[in-house]
């Protein structure tokens, strides 16, 4: 069962495995923001999910909804992280509030 | 600067190194047309009506490649100003004074602006001075206070100055925005002005769609740019991205000023806009820069010209 869960987070996030070390209870989905875009931009999570950001760029990023969905984020320098849990299924749409090019969208499920 | 002689080799060496970073431009208006030139030029103001500088983009408290020390770079890029054989009438500094918004950083910037003694000078905020709280401690301590909304114009010489805010109010996908109700107040502003009056637009983001993909533009720049083309000379004035791009549309003449930070690459040129960490510390001079203006009472066009710091 652990190794059935744990290659399903694989492919959600793109080969990102890390984040999917053993652990009990529902597994933080994480995206990365390196060279000014979110990767994975668009992940699907169940509902319940928590999802961490970690900005891998030298250059500050801030995580805003669009429309105020959730709380945004302080600005998160390099190596910093922000995390929101997920709770009622929807569409969030994000973007980073001083580089608005950066979108990225979290489907809850 | 020699001054900086009688300290160790190893401080001697971290100025030469920080030299791309650290200039600002000198702009001439000659004949109702500004001219930039390097503020480490020798002044050659004697036809210009009047001068101002141009710094942008000081980013403090960026604390890495290619630059750890963003300050020391701003503290000399001031010391250029005043070395200026014509003192220059006033500073424009197009935003982005710090990195994160911080009230440390704010300090900091307004330390070494009071300790340079540069006199007159007049902000607007880039998006990295607004982050939390929509800029109201940058409002706070270095607004001008016109407008709640931050935006401001004044008149020097003849010649007529408006300082825009288009980092507020991003929106998610967008690039940089000017919003209705500061494209009304310019409207009516621009409005009481004969076209003859030489206008000078200042503002952080680019307001021309310089490259999109990396957020290089105003989103309703165009609205603005029309009430400005009845206009015998504008120029229009940006920072954000580093490095130096012109471009000419009509009476309308656009700049982009370097850094006293740290440079970024050209459009397009790598994944995205960051700091051109590859810069070796000797070469980063050639990328850094002041602007200087000079206004010459003449019927020719306004001329730009940008040094890099030597």
């Amino acid at each position: 069962m652990k190794r059935t869960i744990r290659a399903a987070c694989v492919i959600a996030l793109g080969g990102m495995a890390m984040a999917c070390a053993a652990a009990n209870g529902p597994r933080p989905y994480q995206v990365a923001i390196q060279n000014f875009a979110f990767a994975p931009k668009t992940l699907s999570v169940p509902a319940g999910t928590r999802v961490v950001w970690t900005n891998r760029d030298d250059e500050p990023h801030v995580i805003t909804s669009a429309g105020a969905m959730f709380a945004s984020s302080k600005a998160l320098d390099g190596g910093d992280t922000y995390a929101v849990t997920f709770s009622k299924p929807g569409t969030y749409t994000y973007y980073c509030s001083i580089h608005p090019m950066m979108v990225g969208t979290i489907i809850v499920q | 600067m020699d001054n900086d002689d009688s300290r160790g080799d190893g401080r001697r060496q971290f100025l030469k190194c920080m030299a791309w970073a650290g200039a600002g431009t000198l702009w001439l208006m000659k004949g109702g047309v500004l001219h930039a030139q390097a503020l480490d030029e020798a002044a050659t103001a004697t036809d210009a009506s009047f001068s101002f500088v141009q710094i942008s983009d000081s980013h403090i408290g960026f604390h890495k490649a290619p630059n750890p020390d963003v300050a020391g770079t701003l503290r000399r890029s001031l010391a250029m100003i005043g070395a200026q054989k014509t003192r220059p009438a006033f500073l424009l500094h197009t935003g982005d004074l710090t990195h994160l918004s911080k009230p440390e950083e704010f300090d900091t910037l307004a330390g070494l602006m009071q300790e340079a003694r540069v006199g007159r000078s007049f902000y607007v905020p880039g998006e990295h001075d607004v982050i939390g709280d929509n800029g109201a401690e940058f409002f706070r301590r270095f607004g001008e206070k016109q407008h709640d909304g931050g935006w401001y114009s004044f008149d020097h010489n003849g010649a007529h100055f408006v300082g825009l805010v288009n980092v507020l109010n991003l929106k998610a996908g967008g690039l940089g925005s000017l919003g209705a109700d500061q494209l009304a107040w310019l409207k009516k502003d621009l409005a009481a002005r004969s076209a003859e009056t030489p206008v000078v637009v200042f503002a952080h983001m680019p307001l021309w769609p310089l490259y999109p993909p990396w957020g290089w533009g105003t989103d309703d720049s165009g609205e603005a740019l029309s009430y400005l083309r009845r206009f015998g000379s504008v120029t229009v004035l940006n920072g954000h991205i580093h490095q130096i791009q012109q471009k000419v549309e009509g009476n309308i003449t656009f700049y982009t000023a370097r850094s006293t930070a740290y440079p970024q690459p050209a459009p397009g040129e790598g994944p995205g806009p960051g700091p051109l960490q590859s810069v070796k510390p000797e070469a980063l001079h050639r990328y850094l820069g002041i602007r200087d203006v000079r206004h010459v009472r003449t019927g020719g066009p306004l001329a730009v010209t940008d040094e890099v710091l030597t």
